[in-house]
């Protein structure tokens, strides 16, 4: 679901200005975002050509129970009326969520990134996820659906044979965009003095050799989803067995009714009229093979940050034993 | 609260001992300075508003938002409702933010300053003021913070003095990891930095570690050969430094090392097998 590494470079990036994106995300899951909750925010920006800028964001509060009248749109109406008084882009280019060990692909968020996406054809949805970027990197990936699976969100069109005409499989639903932060030279200056001022000893946490919690967490989330898919597909058995068993019974009474009429006229009594054979056996109702997909891809994205999380391991305990080798 | 890194930042300290500190999220400032980048024509500073909690003896600054404002050689208007409004915004994101003072952009404390000032003395008790010198007049960026203090005879002439504070920054974990991929951007030419993946990450921090290894040995060959003299501590430091290895038995460590990367090989192994699943269920439900 993740175009492959070769084919990333072909999309073009898109920019950060400044850093007050990056510190404003970090700061708002920081902030709110305690446990496994998910916060959300807006991106602004604009469209330079076909390159998406974005500039300036702000977040949206989470959703509870008590605030039922929270109108949620008058918020973002509000806000963008006032950014645009002090000359920050208002223009909805996209938005952000945070991520619990990679789980994202959701109905809910196909839905969103589907309607901004339609307005504007190259916003995106970045992606944060807290959990690994506190363990030494930065994690930041921007999203983007790929132009079949926005006909097909377009038609509305989630059965089997329309995702088969339009050949979208799990691996190209998604595309990731590529990332670049762009800072201007008053940023340099500031980060230059940040740097001076705060001797911030650099956290050396991508170096650390614990993996087996992490690992613990994301496998415990790759088996849930694969039991969702088992599940899915019994659905999906048992919906083919009931089509054949369907056919064949048809069969059956066709044979039946043929062998009655011939029954018949060799008695010489008229045949028994044709019936409508498509009213009494309801075909069975295909599953929805939109969830499968979106189980699939999330799948694939758990498996994938999983490979990433083993290789960087791998490397590291090489390292280490390459210590220990001149050691002893 | 999160768990915040405090590192030291050394401005001037006030003569008197006001306990008073003012710890910055670098959020706060990167905002500032882009508001002053996107000013109107003709402004020559921006102003905002500074948001964050207070505790006993410090202040914490988290957020900050620009207000508008026209400021002439006899007059300043400042947008009061804006910033009203964008307090409540704000408010409904991060209900624990209070208003705690506000920013300017400039080096200098004009009378302008001492009129807004009062204003946002009626907004909190002890408003900060901040100063960001984007233009650079002092040479450097220099933020500072000043508290505001009544002076002068009482009955008479009564005028207002900004007393500096000093300023820290504060991190969280997780800002200290983006702030440190955010100063990669100083180095590349075109001042951009695209985010790097996997090997390569580890990679760059091995190399760092290289990096001050050698410096370390750098000094130490310097000190045997008697061109530094040897410092006590920071021989203590090399000390704990070597130590750090854990002197494991090499079957032990091997059993270790072993079991650890069968660990992780098994897990890409099941996972290479479910991403091939998922491919095959694919092919066989589309058909």
């Amino acid at each position: 679901m993740l175009a492959q590494h070769s084919t990333v470079s072909l999309v073009r990036p898109c920019f950060l200005s400044g850093s007050q994106v990056v510190l404003k995300i970090i700061k708002h899951y920081q902030e709110e975002g305690q446990g496994s909750e998910v916060v959300q925010g807006v991106l602004l920006g604009l469209v330079v050509e076909d390159r998406l800028e974005i500039t300036n964001c702000f977040p949206f509060p989470q959703h509870t129970e008590e605030d039922a009248d929270f109108d949620e749109v008058q918020y973002q109406m509000e806000m963008m009326r006032s950014l645009r008084h002090v000359n920050i882009d208002h223009l909805h280019v996209g938005w952000y969520q945070s991520t619990f060990y990679g789980s994202f692909v959701s109905r809910a968020l196909l839905d969103s990134q589907f309607s901004y996406q339609h307005a504007i054809e190259e916003s995106v949805v970045l992606i944060y996820d807290p959990i690994k970027t506190a363990q030494g990197s930065l994690s930041l990936k921007a999203y983007r659906l790929t132009p079949k699976l926005m006909e097909i969100c377009k038609e509305k069109d989630f059965s089997a044979e329309g995702l088969k005409k339009a050949a979208v499989g799990y691996e190209n639903m998604f595309e990731e965009v590529p990332i670049v932060i762009k800072n201007s030279h008053l940023i340099s200056v500031l980060l230059w003095e940040l740097e001076e001022k705060s001797t911030v000893p650099s956290k050396h946490e991508l170096l650390s050799l614990s993996s087996s919690s992490h690992l613990e967490k994301s496998l415990q989330m790759l088996m849930d989803r694969v039991d969702d898919m088992s599940q899915d597909i019994v659905k999906f058995n048992t919906f083919s067995r009931n089509t054949s068993k369907q056919q064949q019974q048809k069969h059956q009474y066709i044979q039946r009714r043929q062998q009655e009429n011939t029954q018949r006229q060799s008695r010489g009594e008229p045949p028994l009229p044709e019936e409508d054979i498509s009213k009494m056996f309801k075909p069975p109702q295909p599953p929805p093979r939109m969830d499968t997909l979106l189980i699939a891809g999330q799948i694939n994205t758990y498996c994938q940050t999983v490979k990433e999380f083993t290789s960087q391991n791998l490397g590291k305990l090489f390292m280490a034993e390459a210590l220990q080798g001149h050691n002893s | 609260a999160a768990a915040a890194r405090v590192h030291e930042g050394a401005t001037p300290s006030p003569g008197r001992s006001r306990p008073a500190v003012v710890k910055i999220h670098p959020v706060v400032v990167a905002s500032i300075v882009d508001s002053y980048e996107r000013r109107n024509e003709g402004a020559s500073r921006v102003i905002g508003t500074l948001l964050g909690t207070i505790d006993k003896h410090s202040v914490e600054v988290t957020n900050c938002f620009s207000v508008p404002h026209n400021e002439s050689e006899d007059e300043v208007a400042v947008d009061m409702e804006f910033a009203k409004n964008m307090y409540e915004l704000h408010r409904k994101v991060s209900p624990s933010e209070v208003i705690i003072g506000w920013y300017a952009t400039g080096y200098d404390i004009t009378e302008h300053s001492v009129l807004i000032h009062e204003y946002y003395s009626r907004e909190a008790q002890n408003p900060i003021h901040l100063t960001v010198d984007t233009a650079l007049q002092s040479g450097k960026m220099s933020v500072r913070a000043y508290l505001s203090a009544p002076m002068g005879v009482p009955g008479k002439t009564v005028g207002v003095m900004f007393t500096p504070l000093s300023v820290k920054y504060v991190y969280y974990d997780t800002e200290c990891i983006g702030i440190e991929l955010l100063q990669k951007t100083r180095t590349s030419p075109s001042r951009t930095n695209g985010l790097t993946s996997d090997l390569t990450q580890v990679a760059g921090s091995a190399a760092q570690t290289q990096e001050m290894l050698s410096t370390v040995l750098a000094y130490i060959e310097d000190v045997l050969a008697g061109k530094v003299t040897a410092d006590n501590s920071v021989g203590r430091y090399l000390m704990d430094l070597v130590d750090k290895v854990p002197m494991i038995p090499a079957e032990d460590f091997e059993t270790m090392l072993n079991s650890n990367i069968n660990d992780l090989l098994m897990v890409t192994y099941l996972t290479n097998l479910t991403q091939t699943q998922i491919a095959l269920n694919e092919k066989l439900v589309i058909m």
